[in-house]
């Protein structure tokens, strides 16, 4: 943090500075935005194989529902992306 | 599509024949084509000729993302229930890896509009999942209103009219 800190004052144009904190925060927003779909799918799926394993009949309709919860859960991914690129090109 | 069962350890079970996955996201692909089209257009009337591209290139994007999502369980769902865990896992990080890759390297040229482009990616991924989650529930909740059911459940309707 010392050396982030370091890095901020030797700035002196404040356009710079403010590129940098969007950078920052940026890679952060991303970062952040980027662990709740990862824990959700890892919980979707697993409670999707466990399904299909206890039930194999129904293994097809189980699939289809994942495969679904999976781009749903993913789009929040997509958001957090969407704002990266956003905040840091734009 | 069967599944076969592994007794001994179900997470070893593998789905055999064509995966619904996989359909699942043919059908996405096939409504994104149609509305392809229709969507460069607006992109077009709002940003003008770059809108269109970025229009363009957000939906090529969303739809090879469907694609490689839904190929990479169905290929990984013939090895294993297990394997299927592990694609979809590392799917999900090869997936952002080539969406943030492909942005980061044409986020200079002259033809994009990130703004477009993002808009595109978010709504585009959005209206397509609803759009075919409509159609899935109506399909598992209301089977006789998946396409030739009707055809399938008229020789049992004969059976038990005779």
């Amino acid at each position: 943090m010392s050396t982030i800190a370091n890095i901020l004052a030797q700035v002196e144009d404040p356009a710079d500075l403010k590129a940098i904190e969007a950078a920052g925060s940026a890679g952060f927003a991303y970062g952040l935005a980027a662990i709740g779909p990862g824990i959700g799918i890892g919980y979707l799926v697993g409670q999707a194989v466990q399904a299909m394993a206890r039930q194999p009949e129904s293994a097809g309709q189980v699939q289809t529902t994942m495969f679904l919860g999976i781009a749903f859960t993913e789009a929040l991914a997509l958001i957090g992306f969407v704002v990266f690129i956003l905040l840091k090109f734009v | 599509m069967n599944v076969h069962v592994n007794e001994a350890n179900p997470l070893l079970s593998r789905f055999e024949g064509p995966s619904p996955a996989m359909q699942v996201g043919l059908d996405m692909i096939k409504r994104g084509a149609v509305i392809a089209p229709p969507l460069i257009l607006i992109g077009a009337l709002i940003w003008g000729t770059d809108g269109a591209a970025s229009v363009a290139l957000g939906l090529g994007l969303v739809l090879v993302n469907v694609f490689v999502s839904a190929w990479i369980i169905a290929t990984c769902a013939k090895i294993s229930f297990a394997a299927m865990a592990g694609g979809a896992m590392f799917g999900f990080l090869i997936r952002l890896g080539i969406i943030s890759a492909v942005v980061i390297l044409v986020r200079n040229e002259t033809w994009v509009d990130l703004v477009a482009l993002g808009v595109t990616i978010i709504v585009t991924h959005l209206g397509l999942l609803f759009w075919e989650l409509r159609y899935i529930s109506a399909s598992l909740a209301y089977p006789g209103l998946k396409p030739g059911a009707g055809l399938a459940s008229k020789p049992h309707k004969e059976s038990v009219a005779s």
